[in-house]
């Protein structure tokens, strides 16, 4: 596998930002109400996320270790300030749909977690390809998320009604068909945990079976920074105190090891 | 269920009871009022107990099929929860709530939580609340072939008067086994004499919640609203059946009376000041949630720790 679809497939399958890393999980939870709403919020992110990785691997060799925090964060800022003035401009039903949840883009952990592990110790096609699959990865999760609850909870699918419900029913030979109730409760918050963990679980046994059929997941860089303790990516084999179960002495390893 | 891997060492005591013994004494138990129930709102609600308990049952067993555990329906724990759930419905609710209802309280709040033991909130309580949230026009419908019209709690909360003595024989509008006080204590009665349960969690919980009705309620100890209250609704069936649920409530004994205690006072506050006429499952499964925090704080000292040195 070459750099590109490598990067592409460790953000959308291998390392999911969502089903994965379990990151960003405000978002993920607050705005899949329909499949359009987490489409959208996924998207946005996507943006983001891969031209703050471009300009990130850009200025990494200037930008001086010790302010780098708030250094990605400016230019994270700017361009969730562009997307949003954008956004506002030509397409008001989702900004008016995702509300609160663009400005907070800018402390969204998935994008903040690239640029840190990845996108600040690689070069620019790699981390743009980086930004790209983690886009695609957490719109894609955002999506399915969004179009289970849609499903479940109002009948609809990306706006469109798909059971027959009370208000929509189906006309079969003129007479009305509506043998679907919407559970609202999937609409509501508890829906998007139930939601969010089924999907998780579904998401690991397709991993496994990957595993199973012998195809070698953890050939795949994932941008590791050697350094356990500060890494937040919980996908990651060769993480110190996973190394021999549980009881393997902490903080001996660090990772350092060739792998 | 006989998980003896932590036992402690000799001289164990021996009883005869065990858990499927416990589990057919509650069964017994909820008969009175679910006799009354099919009594009073008709073959519907035959066919929905019925078809509540199947679902549960079979839930627990295609699960413990597919993941290759031991069959544990044989403990009758499914047929409980399915039969405290089918209690808790309305009899005009369609077949599938109970099913859905069903699988929702056996696959999601026991199941993956590890099975009877484990589960951290009452099934059929757990269950109740989900059908609740998500289908409440059918949840909340209580219009039958044999009554219409609000529900005594919900003629209460509005200011009408209601017939106190129709609520505690239950010729009213509710859920399939709420509505009858006799039946459910005469039930209760059955638990309270054989051991199954004892006073400590009903007797704080309907003692805290009358205290907390006579103080909040606006009408003083009005004798006649205080046994409305007590008898509306699904108080005594939780008091006496869902609260005292061996998994879910604290092990110790002033744990369960903080237990009763704050069950009562938020079961007042549900039915006092939120929007809706009724809260006791809400209440009941929010103590269940706050149960490991009130274990840890009634945890009795162990002898020789604690006191004042001589």
């Amino acid at each position: 596998m070459n750099k590109v679809t490598e990067r592409l497939y460790n953000g959308l399958i291998k390392e999911n930002p969502t089903f994965v890393l379990m990151l960003g999980m405000c978002p993920t939870l607050a705005v899949t109400t329909s499949a359009i709403n987490g489409l959208g919020m996924g998207l946005t992110t996507a943006v983001v996320l891969t031209l703050s990785n471009v300009i990130i691997s850009l200025l990494r060799n200037i930008i001086p270790d010790k302010v780098r925090i708030p250094a990605f964060i400016v230019i994270i800022a700017s361009f969730v300030t562009m997307m949003q003035m954008l956004l506002q401009a030509y397409l008001p039903f989702l900004y008016d749909a995702l509300g609160i949840y663009i400005p907070l883009i800018v402390v969204n952990c998935i994008i903040l977690g690239r640029a840190e592990s990845y996108a600040s110790k690689n070069p620019v096609l790699p981390s743009m390809f980086d930004g790209i699959g983690m886009g695609l990865g957490f719109s894609f999760a955002l999506t399915c998320i969004g179009a289970v609850r849609e499903l479940l909870g109002a009948g609809d699918l990306f706006g469109f009604h798909v059971l027959p419900t009370v208000d929509n029913p189906w006309l079969i030979n003129g007479a009305e068909v509506a043998f679907y109730t919407p559970a609202s409760i999937f609409v509501l918050a508890p829906g998007a945990f139930f939601v969010l963990a089924c999907l998780t679980a579904l998401q690991n046994r397709i991993k496994r079976n990957g595993e199973k059929k012998s195809r070698d997941m953890s050939k795949i860089q994932s941008g590791c920074s050697h350094d356990c303790l500060s890494c937040g990516e919980s996908g990651c084999e060769h993480r110190f105190y996973d190394e021999k179960g549980a009881d393997a002495p902490v903080g001996k390893v660090q990772g350092k090891e060739e792998r | 269920m006989s998980d003896l891997r932590n036992v402690s060492s000799n001289p164990h005591i021996r009883s005869k009871m065990t858990t499927s013994n416990i589990m057919l004494l509650v069964v017994i138990a909820l008969l009175p009022t679910t006799c009354f129930g099919i009594y009073n709102f008709g073959m519907d609600a035959l066919l929905l107990v019925l078809i509540t308990v199947a679902s549960t049952v079979l839930t627990e067993y295609i699960y413990e099929k597919l993941m290759h555990k031991k069959i544990t329906i044989d403990d009758f724990s499914a047929v409980v929860t399915g039969l405290l759930l089918a209690l808790n419905l309305p009899s005009s609710a369609p077949w599938w709530i109970g099913v859905i209802g069903g699988v929702f309280a056996i696959l999601v709040v026991k199941m993956l939580f590890g099975g009877l033991g484990q589960n951290f909130m009452n099934p059929a309580l757990g269950a109740r609340c989900f059908l609740l949230i998500s289908f409440t026009s059918i949840m909340t419908n209580f219009n039958c072939d044999v009554y219409s019209g609000a529900t005594p709690l919900a003629a209460l909360k509005s200011g009408e008067s209601v017939n106190v003595m129709d609520m505690i024989i239950g010729r009213t509008a509710g859920t399939i086994g709420e509505t009858s006080m006799i039946a459910i204590v005469f039930g209760a009665c059955i638990l309270i004499l054989t051991g199954v349960i004892d006073l400590r969690i009903p007797g704080s919980y309907l003692v805290s919640f009358v205290v907390f009705i006579v103080l909040f309620g606006g009408r003083g100890f009005d004798t006649a609203y205080i046994s409305a209250q007590l008898a509306g609704g699904g108080l005594m069936l939780g008091a006496f059946f869902m609260a005292t649920d061996y998994v879910t409530r604290p092990i110790t004994k002033n744990g369960q009376y903080l237990f009763g205690i704050f069950l009562g006072i938020m079961t007042g506050i549900f039915r006092l000041f939120g929007p809706a006429a009724e809260g006791v499952s809400y209440a009941i499964i929010l103590g269940n949630l706050l149960v490991p925090l009130m274990e840890k704080i009634t945890l009795p000292k162990a002898f020789g720790k604690g006191g004042e040195r001589a």
